[in-house]
């Protein structure tokens, strides 16, 4: 008996490597202090009520942009690890295996984990307060999308302490993520860790979709809608496009490996390469998926800190499509070494240079929006500042890629992993973090420490540029991604030295981060005129933080920057447009709100028990968490007790305490 | 609050314009009318989850191994079958659309009693079909082809599966609630996802069937 304990927990939990050792110590004490926090202070009702079962968009942004938050922490300790090792590879810092795992689990986190539920906080906290709506389409939807995402993430996470980590790349290419290949757990886990996050991504691309498209405020026409909103439309499109093909290739590798179907193997007439078409069908466009958004942060930013209407507004419009569109014919230029001819090669090195077009059309309106623009430099600008030349320089580079002849020398290189770091770090984590910056008094009600941010700023783009540019180097001289060794002789140290410095600067401008929310929440400085940048966008026009119902009465919307014109009319001591003084004046009505629920919390939990049942192959489990499941979905449909009324006093109670503050 | 929404359900109509027309109503009209877009736009989503299936099945026709073919082992009679049964639960369940707008719940319910017992024994021809092919040596591990062809008509079948589920609830509520604006946005929503595994289901037939095993 003893010995089969002793034979089953060294199986399940991973054991003999001290750094994991460490983890998984300090990730049991972290839960026994949350768990004695929240019962020493009697939080458990409160977490429940007014967190985990709520359906409201702005805490559901919340809480994706903690767990995102985390989420880097995690994937930025992997990173440094990593660079640790190749600083001096003859230390032998990570072995083999060890690595292997670690630059598998960074990908995902990064990506999935981190960039994915960054931009959905945003989503979740702007899109609805920009359009004048008073949440999202679908707010049940909504929450059980962040459910998914989130029991998800803890899935592929718990690979780390649990059965050990999948470590056979970010996208698990057969044959080696095929049983034959990789026949530990771990695949397991990445298998239904991201399927189960990946649905929850896929609905929010409908909610999303469904939110811009019907729930505009009364007057607000496609072509004077906010940029970002147009970001996110084009995105949550191209989700609804990709996402399926994720859900199909990943359910066809879990059924190559846990039921011996011959998709992907090397017998039995199975097609490896039809898996990496597949999965860069939608990891290609999932790029896209991560950066539009930023795209519209970006354009959001740079109209308000140059005081100047986006120049190009209908260019960018059709730029943000057009990319969202063609993020659908390039997916073969990751593989152009594939062998599939000069024909299928020329085809996406064409359409790989042609999504380049209107990424550059969107560089120049950002530099004419600027151009004799009223500029001011707080932490937003400086982000988008330096995000141009770095964006462009990354994107140059792709383009360098592109060239199907000549990617046949750089493929796999250093020369890559320095071009995709930069325009994902430059684009998508300099985009996320303005955003951030710029929309988080909207968000918390207080402004944050700009000197901390400064200095976090700094460290981040020279942290980015001393780890990424020799990489670039180290690339053309020959290196590899992946191998966590090489030989002395062959000259690479020296610069990868100066690339793990660089990223310790980054790692540094972290915890400068880190610093600058602890500072600001200690020295809370209240957002009290809820316009806390001179915006031009309807978010700018209710109070910080928003409350529940969002407006109290819906905006009418007349023109492009809606606020902004109403504040000008304002200035010049005109009177209010008619049909906006209507609106304005029109008397309070109950407002229609949806009610919490607790079913996606479970149904989500009820996921996580049916994956890891999947991963261990414990029948009971899988019919336990599936049961969960169906259960919470008839719960549901024969809900119909699912909304209620704010009545007008207690609206106008709200409103009074949130005006007052002025 | 369902009640609330049953009193209003008279108070609203398509005349009602802008967004503060006083009365509560208007909110529970769009929302419905939001939901059933939402849910087209889910659809459009299944059809490259299907499409996904589709491209590897085709990929993968030849890939028999050395086994045994879709030609040898199928047998078309009882497909022919099954799709007639398919087909004519769509009509049904159009049926019980029509007795739902003429505002007959007992024609409704009886109506989509029938299309879920067609539907039934559609399932109930595929999952001995399949057993048929597990007799005659066939499984999923077989080599790439069956691979395939399981994992498309399974992933249909499942999907006709969730459906039957799903109607069956809803034929519960129907009875509870009668018609009213919410349970009708259900009816159409399950109309609109049957007629769409039946379009699913003809290109199975084609494809798979017609131009695999003919």
């Amino acid at each position: 008996m003893w010995d089969k304990i002793k034979d089953f927990s060294s199986e399940f939990f991973v054991t003999g490597d001290p750094l994991i050792l460490g983890a998984q110590v300090s990730i049991g004490l972290t839960l026994v202090a949350i768990v004695f926090t929240l019962t020493y202070f009697k939080k458990w009702r409160w977490l429940w009520t007014e967190w985990l079962t709520s359906v409201d968009h702005k805490k559901i942004g919340i809480m994706y942009i903690i767990a995102s938050i985390l989420m880097l922490f995690r994937g930025g300790v992997d990173a440094l690890l990593m660079r640790v090792q190749l600083a001096a590879p003859e230390l032998e810092f990570l072995h083999a295996d060890h690595y292997n795992a670690i630059f598998t689990t960074h990908g995902v986190i990064m990506i999935l984990f981190m960039a994915m539920p960054l931009m959905f906080g945003l989503f979740n906290i702007v899109v609805p307060l920009q359009i004048g709506a008073r949440d999202v389409a679908f707010p049940f939807l909504n929450s059980l999308s962040f459910w998914m995402f989130f029991f998800g993430a803890m899935l592929f996470n718990v690979s780390f302490i649990i059965g050990g980590s999948p470590d056979a790349g970010w996208l698990a290419y057969p044959p080696l993520s095929e049983l034959s290949g990789s026949p530990g757990v771990g695949q397991d886990f990445y298998i239904w860790g991201i399927q189960i996050s990946g649905i929850g991504s896929l609905a929010t691309g409908i909610n999303f979709v469904v939110t811009i498209l019907k729930m505009r405020a009364p007057g607000m026409k496609l072509m004077q809608m906010p940029m970002f909103s147009w970001s996110v439309l084009s995105s949550c499109v191209t989700i609804m496009f990709a996402f399926p093909i994720l859900t199909v290739t990943l359910f066809l590798l879990f059924l190559d490996r846990y039921l011996g179907a011959h998709f992907f193997t090397l017998d039995g007439g199975g097609n490896p390469m039809m898996y990496i078409n597949l999965i860069w069908m939608w990891g290609h466009p999932e790029v896209y998926i991560v950066i539009l958004p930023a795209f519209g942060i970006f354009s959001e930013i740079v109209a308000t800190f140059s005081k100047k209407k986006l120049f190009g507004y209908k260019s960018m419009v059709f730029a943000l499509m057009s990319i969202s569109f063609f993020s659908f014919f390039t997916w073969a230029h990751h593989f152009f070494t594939m062998g599939s001819g000069a024909n299928v090669n020329a085809f996406f090195a064409i359409t790989t240079m042609i999504i380049a077009i209107p990424t550059g059309v969107k560089v120049f309106n950002w530099l004419f929006t600027m151009y004799r623009g009223k500029l001011s430099f707080p932490t937003p600008m400086l982000w988008t500042i330096a995000f141009i030349p770095c964006f462009v320089v990354g994107g140059m580079t792709g383009v360098l890629l592109s060239v199907a002849p000549a990617d046949f020398q750089f493929h796999n290189s250093y020369f890559l992993i320095a071009h995709f770091h930069q325009v994902l770090i430059g684009g998508v984590v300099f985009g996320y973090f303005a955003g951030l910056y710029y929309w988080w008094p909207k968000m918390f009600g207080f402004r944050l420490h700009e000197g901390l941010g400064k200095w976090a700023f700094w460290f981040w783009n020279i942290g980015f540029y001393v780890c990424f540019m020799p990489q670039y180097a180290l690339g053309l001289m020959g290196m590899t991604r992946r191998f966590n060794e090489y030989d002395f002789d062959m000259g690479w140290q020296p610069l990868n030295v100066v690339s793990t410095v660089g990223a310790f600067l980054m790692g540094l401008a972290f915890i400068f981060q880190v610093w600058q929310i602890a500072h600001s929440i200690k020295f809370f400085k209240k957002e009290t005129s809820g316009d806390a940048w001179d915006g031009r966008t309807l978010e700018w026009s209710i109070p910080s933080p928003a409350p529940m119902y969002n407006f109290a009465r819906l905006p009418q919307v007349t023109s492009q920057d809606d606020w902004w014109e109403k504040k000008q009319r304002r200035l010049r001591g005109e009177a209010e447009l008619p049909e906006v003084a209507a609106a304005e004046q029109a008397p309070l009505e109950p407002i229609h709100m949806p009610r919490n629920s607790g079913i996606p919390f479970i149904m989500s939990f009820s996921w996580f028990v049916a994956g890891f049942g999947f991963v261990w192959d414990w029948k009971w489990m899988i019919v336990v968490g599936l049961a969960g499941v169906i259960i919470s979905m008839l719960a549901r449909s024969f809900s119909y007790n699912t909304d209620y009324y704010i009545p007008v006093d207690e609206v106008e109670r709200t409103e009074a305490a949130a005006r007052g503050a002025h | 609050m369902a009640h609330a929404i049953d009193t209003h359900k008279g108070a609203h109509g398509h005349s009602a314009h802008g967004s503060h027309d006083g009365h509560h109503g208007h909110d529970h009209h769009d929302q419905e009318e939001m939901k059933t877009f939402g849910f087209w736009l889910f659809l459009i989503t299944d059809v490259i989850l299907f499409g996904t299936l589709f491209a590897t099945f085709v990929v993968l026709r030849l890939n028999t191994a050395g086994g045994p073919t879709g030609a040898e082992l199928i047998e078309l009679p009882g497909i022919i079958a099954s799709t007639f049964i398919l087909l004519t639960s769509s009509f049904t369940s159009g049926i019980a659309l029509l007795e739902m707008n003429r505002g007959n719940k007992k024609g409704l319910i009886l109506w989509l009693i029938i299309t879920a017992l067609l539907g039934a024994s559609f399932i109930y021809l595929e999952v001995t079909e399949f057993i048929h092919l597990v007799h005659e040596g066939a499984t999923i591990g077989t080599s790439a082809y069956w691979s395939a062809f399981f994992t498309l008509v399974g992933t249909h079948g499942l999907h006709v599966t969730v459906g039957l589920v799903w109607m069956t609830a809803l034929i519960i509520q129907l009875s509870r609630r009668g018609i009213t604006p919410v349970t009708k946005r259900k009816v159409n929503i399950i109309s609109l996802y049957w007629h769409f595994l039946d379009v699913v289901w003809i290109f199975v037939f084609t494809i798979v069937y017609l131009m695999g095993v003919m």
